[in-house]
């Protein structure tokens, strides 16, 4: 009990009687909620969850574009999944996925956006900008757009680049497909990792690096002790988001449609050419679920990750 | 152990700003060397740059006779305390306070041991595998200060201390420090813009306005006799009564009344010179009745200090503030008569003590 030696003149002022109303923060109730949000979840249903659901049954059947699994599709339970896993052009896919994901994504964006980041943390000015919009405009211009311009710098006898380095007819498309689409994605998908990165090192406090400066840390010392602990969980949402980015990036079909002879085919471009080129919608189908599989795995190896770090 | 000395040491900022305008300061070994003044005035600046956080644009930093201005923060052998103690969140406090003997290379047992040690002097026994998250604002600090005793360096640099921590604890820590200081004599600065702090706690101090050093000195000379009118108004915790004065013959006419020249300022005054007059509310002897040589006026405020009230006289137009006692403060509205203590009156002439 608090012990008033001199108490106050006036009476205490009346007390809330505001709070009939529900108990959610707008006020709205359950049913007024609902209403608002109705709209938004039937657009969601209609265009996610009915499209989604609709994959998941197709890759059951035979269902073709042409002939008459087009008309009549049977019901042929795992036979489609079965023969996925049997197929070696499914595993090269596989493999090259992976390949493109952790060359492009994992090393080549992470990598680049961090030290592109880190370099430009102190700086102010017109280099800071001009880095920044440069690597900004390789995110934002539309796919098609990108694509045609990497076309033209690879050109094996007008490219910008056999003509930079005075090796004309030099296939780059050809010979080093996977090497052409892992450095065009890493280019194109830089920008994000470099914001992030940027706002993340923000958030070291300026103290931290100077405690590890005055103890003589070296610049790799303060990055392992004092930078990483604090941009983890940075580090892990980034490689969540362009790894399954990354993985279902369909733009490589703009460079290589998948060639030479399959060099470059990656899943995503894999089942476009299963279903849409080949008409098997059902083989398709269940080759999009088995991607959706993998990336649940990967999304929870992330989150694993990110939770046993707190 | 080393003694730290500054010769013109001056820092502008890239926009043009002078931070630090050629000071020249010496702290002898093993002095508690205090820095203060408002924010802004440069000293932290300063504590930065004799660590190395910040590259000096002229002069030099000198430590235990060595001449470190260009060299690396971590090759000066000073150790500093950080405002937020720049504890390392996913470290154990072991690991923390054994951090910077981790980056010398010293093996993990030594350094366990060492961390255990400095701990244990600290009173950190049993928190040496907590976080940092998981102590309080005070045990945090004492990380922070063990660590830095873990380096073993030349010097110590504090960077307000104290700030962070509540009112209670601040004076507690206070203590402490300065104890801790006594007991390890290793040369330390440390910046605060708190004067009660500066004052207690060092054994000398400068302070500081505007990159400038406006007087370096002990505690008692800056607190009885500020070399100008900023440190007479910086430094006190009820600030320093600074009125406008007209020498006439061995008085001083101040707000209408007549006071003597003080003692320090006999004999060295002109008649007719116009001048500022300091006293300190604490050095004024308050009267309800008439009294010689004092300043009087009608109680506009009186303010509870605790023990004593501050009193505020308007004498004339001018306000006039004096300590009493408790139990004998004045009635608000009633007259009052303020004497200043002739020994502790001082005189300023262009802002410079006479």
């Amino acid at each position: 009990m608090a012990q008033a030696t001199s108490p106050p003149d006036a009476a205490p002022g009346e007390d809330a009687r505001a709070r009939r109303h529900s108990t959610d923060a707008a006020g709205l109730g359950r049913v007024r909620a609902a209403l608002f949000t109705a709209p938004a979840l039937a657009l969601i249903a209609v265009f996610l969850v009915f499209p989604a659901l609709w994959v998941l049954y197709l890759g059951l059947t035979t269902y073709r574009l042409t002939g008459a699994d087009a008309a009549e599709p049977q019901f042929v339970g795992l036979d489609n999944f079965v023969e996925a896993l049997w197929d070696p052009a499914f595993w090269d896919s596989t493999w090259l996925t992976v390949e493109f994901v952790l060359g492009s994504a994992v090393v080549g964006q992470v990598g680049l956006g961090f030290t592109i980041a880190w370099l430009l943390r102190d700086r102010r000015g017109p280099l800071k900008r001009l880095v920044e919009g440069l690597v900004i405009l390789a995110w934002i211009l539309p796919s098609a757009v990108v694509s045609f311009l990497w076309v033209a710098l690879l050109d094996r006898d007008s490219g910008t680049l056999n003509a930079l380095l005075g090796i004309p007819g030099f296939p780059w498309l050809l010979d080093h497909p996977m090497l052409s689409i892992v450095v065009f994605n890493t280019w194109r998908g830089t920008a994000f990792s470099m914001m992030l990165y940027g706002a993340a090192l923000g958030n070291v406090p300026p103290s931290h690096l100077e405690s590890a400066r005055l103890a003589g840390a070296t610049g790799w010392q303060q990055l392992r002790d004092v930078v990483f602990p604090h941009i983890k969980g940075h580090v892990l949402t980034n490689l969540l988001l362009i790894s399954l980015w990354t993985f279902n990036d369909f733009t490589p079909f703009m460079l290589t449609a998948g060639g030479p002879d399959g060099r470059s085919e990656v899943l995503a471009v894999h089942v476009y050419k299963v279903a849409v080129q080949s008409g098997e919608l059902g083989y398709g189908a269940a080759l999009s679920t088995i991607i959706l599989l993998i990336n649940l795995v990967v999304a929870v190896f992330y989150l694993r990750l990110l939770r046993s770090k707190r | 152990m080393a003694a730290i000395e500054l010769r013109g040491l001056t820092k502008v900022y890239p926009g043009g700003v002078t931070a630090l305008d050629a000071l020249d300061l010496v702290v002898p070994d093993g002095e508690f060397f205090a820095l203060l003044g408002p924010s802004g005035c440069g000293k932290t600046t300063l504590l930065r740059t004799i660590a190395g956080l910040e590259a000096a644009t002229g002069g030099a930093v000198v430590i235990g006779g060595r001449d470190v201005t260009g060299v690396q923060p971590g090759e000066r052998d000073v150790a500093m305390v950080f405002q937020d103690y720049a504890l390392f969140p996913h470290m154990d406090v072991a690991d923390n306070i054994a951090y910077p003997l981790r980056i010398k290379k010293v093996p993990k047992g030594a350094r366990r041991g060492k961390a255990a040690e400095v701990g244990a002097r600290l009173g950190l026994d049993g928190l040496m595998d907590r976080r940092p998250g998981q102590l309080s604002g005070g045990q945090q600090q004492r990380v922070a200060l063990a660590r830095v005793m873990a380096t073993q360096a030349q010097a110590f640099l504090f960077d307000e201390p104290l700030s962070n921590l509540d009112a209670r604890l601040r004076l507690e820590a206070r203590t402490f420090l300065k104890k801790l200081q006594r007991e390890l004599g290793v040369t330390t600065v440390f910046v605060t813009h708190d004067q009660a702090e500066a004052l207690a706690m060092a054994d000398r101090m400068a302070v500081m306005e505007a990159g400038h050093i406006r007087q370096i000195g002990t505690p008692a000379e800056v607190f009885q006799r500020p070399a100008n009118t900023f440190v007479a108004a910086f430094i006190g915790s009820t600030p320093m009564n600074l009125l406008d004065a007209t020498v006439r013959g061995d008085t001083l006419e101040v707000a209408g009344c007549k006071v003597p020249v003080p003692a320090s300022a006999e004999g060295r005054l002109q008649d007719g010179e116009r001048l500022v007059y300091g006293v300190r509310p604490e050095y004024m002897a308050y009267s309800d009745g008439p009294a010689d040589a004092a300043l009087a006026g009608k109680v506009a405020i009186v303010e509870n200090l605790g023990a004593s009230y501050l009193v505020t006289l308007d004498v004339g137009d001018v306000a006039v503030q004096a300590v009493v006692p408790e139990g004998r403060e004045p009635a608000v509205g009633s007259d009052g008569h303020a004497v200043p203590r002739r020994d502790r009156a001082l005189v300023y002439r262009d802002g410079e003590l006479v």
